[in-house]
């Protein structure tokens, strides 16, 4: 049996951190496979216009194209020529929401995301993925520093 | 090249505006514009409006009732029928998480809604009780009930039956569906009633959904900083518009769109707090309405007076039959197009049987329409409109009425009316440009030319009298009804093969709830 480690990516110096650890643990673990999951941030309760509605198939198209490209191939490219056995996706949501449910459908033993280095006023008034994430989530979740 | 020339020519005439208007006394461009205004669209107004023979009861408005009934009982009243099941698709119970990120059945309603609720829930409903008294909400609710099911069924055609391109953009609306669904039925004329819908619906959006929405936030603003002349808030309002339709500035459209349900809400909590605080007069207030329904109360015309007015304005506020909201919510992405008409069948609900009752409500207890004591009959002036307070019709009305509670609220109203203004300029600007494009074809000249005569009719609205820009705006929004109800029936078979095959599958089982939560 394979164990599957979910990986929250945002482009950023702290998915790779999110990475590296699974790298490490999967090397420890052995028969593991890395699933990298990348979160558009989307709510179906959000106002928009006419105009943008009719808009929102294409740019949902081109929003997965450019997440594909920018974050989840080179991640992937990068992940098989290491020999490691990874898969990616992009999704639309919230991101401590579809960290879960993927967790929950692909039964894995634990999601890994890192914390983001920003603090401070905004930080503690929308509060963060990782926060959320940690409060609800309903398998282990490591968040790397 | 053409792009830029059309834009400069714009900028021209509108510096050539500006510059005329100054060399003529204030007063008179107003005065002008309006008298060239009434002359032109007088004919259209009296033949859309014209009496049925023998009476003083308006065609269309029979028109749009008997189209209401009749889905109303051919779809087995499905307004009250599937109510639940709307509310549950509006919540994502039955939205499949594969299909995130596309359009949701709350965005396409809450789009709808934000081109709907306006000013036709705040200055439409005191120009139907000043007319038609108390006894026109009465009317207006059940309009607004037995167009739930109108609502459904142009919804359910105008995702069915939408042009989808290959760059994933979208087109619908009755111009589609009535010409597609002719073709495919074997019925002629298909083309013809679509080319008429387009046309009316390019009136409508300049009128209904631009000029009445100029005129309206202009006198709310004038009541606030003292009496200007019209043109001026007309050009500061069509730069606006034209900045975000044509300059793609989106910023101030995202603003509005996020803004305008806030003052929705907090339209209808004052409207709620000024209830309350009355709770004594509720039952007062209905009584008039239930009265005044069948008696008219002294008002002109009597019943059939209050009649008119509650259906004229439950139509013009939900737009029910008319056609403009199945273009609104063609952009969903759904597997099942009858999923699209029942969320839609909500808005009618929200607009009219919520929103617009709450606004007469308010004017009714809060006594702003006078009456004789003696007799409780309503008194009503030369114009046949209701002796009111403070003398004040339309939006003022509704103002007046708020602030004789809460004397703030003007100044919160006058924020709400030109946002509602706004927004509902920008979701009519849509419709216009999808009926213009339908008939001049896809491209960016011909989108730009429609843009900028909109801009155009901004000015032309708010610079105009309320009598003759809310005639006309009644009257091409009601011809698009004209066009549209005929389509539907001819398509509401395909509805309704639709709603059974829906309907079994959603009892059988084979349509599921999500587990989104």
């Amino acid at each position: 049996m394979t164990t599957k480690l979910i990986v929250g990516l945002d482009g950023s110096e702290p998915g790779d951190r999110a990475l590296e650890h699974a790298k490490c643990l999967s090397k420890l673990i052995g028969n593991c496979t890395i699933e990298l999951v990348y979160i558009i941030e989307w709510s179906p309760y959000s106002f928009q216009t006419a105009e943008e509605n009719a808009m929102r198939h294409k740019r949902r198209d081109q929003e997965i194209k450019t997440a594909t490209e920018r974050v989840i191939a080179p991640a992937l490219a990068a992940l098989n020529s290491d020999g490691f056995s990874a898969n990616g996706r992009v999704l639309h949501g919230d991101a401590a929401e579809i960290l879960n449910s993927v967790a929950t459908k692909d039964k894995a033993e634990q999601i890994i995301v890192a914390r983001s280095k920003e603090s401070g006023f905004a930080a503690k008034l929308f509060g963060s993925v990782t926060a959320k994430l940690v409060m609800s989530a309903s398998v282990p979740v490591t968040v790397v520093n | 090249m053409q792009t830029k020339k059309i834009i400069s020519c714009a900028i021209i005439s509108l510096i050539s505006l500006f510059q005329s208007s100054i060399a003529l006394a204030e007063s008179s461009i107003d005065q002008t514009v309006n008298e060239a205004f009434s002359w032109a669209t007088g004919w259209f107004v009296n033949l859309i409006f014209a009496p049925l023979p023998g009476t003083s009861f308006p065609w269309i408005v029979l028109w749009l009732v008997v189209g209401a009934t009749v889905f109303t009982f051919y779809f087995g009243f499905i307004q009250f029928r599937a109510i639940r099941h709307s509310i549950a698709l509006v919540k994502g119970d039955y939205s499949d998480p594969n299909d995130a990120g596309e359009v949701s059945h709350f965005q396409a309603l809450a789009t709808a809604l934000s081109g709907t609720v306006g000013l036709g829930n705040i200055a439409g409903v005191a120009v139907a009780v000043s007319i038609g008294g108390p006894g026109a909400t009465f009317w207006m609710i059940l309009a607004g009930l037995m167009g739930m099911a109108s609502k459904f069924t142009e919804c359910t055609l105008g995702v069915k039956y939408r042009n989808e391109y290959a760059d994933g953009t979208v087109s619908g609306g009755p111009m589609y569906y009535i010409s597609k669904g002719f073709k495919e039925r074997g019925v002629p004329g298909g083309k013809f009633l679509a080319g008429l819908f387009a046309v009316f619906c390019i009136l409508g959006s300049l009128g209904g959904g631009n000029m009445f929405q100029a005129n309206q936030a202009h006198a709310q603003i004038s009541s606030i900083v003292g009496a200007y002349p019209g043109w001026i808030t007309g050009i500061i309002f069509a730069l606006i518009v034209f900045a975000v339709i044509v300059g793609g500035i989106k910023s101030i459209a995202n603003v509005t769109e996020k803004i305008v349900p806030f003052m929705g809400l907090l339209y209808v909590a004052a409207a709620l707090v000024i209830i309350l605080m009355n709770i004594d007069k509720v039952g007062w207030a209905f009584e008039q309405i239930f009265v005044g329904a069948f008696t008219g109360l002294g008002i002109a015309g009597g019943f059939v007076g209050a009649l008119i007015q509650g259906f004229k304005r439950a139509a013009f506020s939900n737009e029910a039959g008319v056609g403009s909201a199945a273009i609104a919510h063609s952009a969903v992405r759904t597997k099942e197009p009858i999923t699209e008409g029942l969320v839609s069948l909500l808005e009618p609900f929200i607009d009219t049987v919520v929103i617009c009752t709450m606004t007469a409500l308010v004017i009714i207890i809060t006594g702003q329409l006078t009456s004789d004591p003696a007799t409780g009959l309503y008194l009503v002036g030369e114009n046949g409109r209701i002796i009111t307070a403070d003398g004040s019709s339309g939006v003022a009305l509704t103002s007046a009425a708020f602030s004789s509670a809460l004397s703030w609220f003007p100044y919160v109203l006058a924020v709400a009316v030109v946002l509602f203004a706004f927004s509902t300029m920008i979701s009519w600007s849509y419709y216009g440009l999808k009926a213009w494009t339908y008939l001049f074809g896809e491209g960016k000249t011909t989108e730009l030319t429609f843009k900028i005569i909109f801009c155009i009719f901004v000015v032309i609205g708010a610079a105009a009298n309320l009598g003759p820009v809310i005639d006309f705006s009644d009257a091409a929004i009601f011809a698009m009804a004209v066009a549209n109800i005929i389509g539907l029936y001819f398509l509401m078979p395909i509805v309704k093969k639709e709603l059974t095959s829906y309907m079994s599958r959603l009892k059988s089982g084979e349509i599921k709830k999500f587990d989104n939560h």
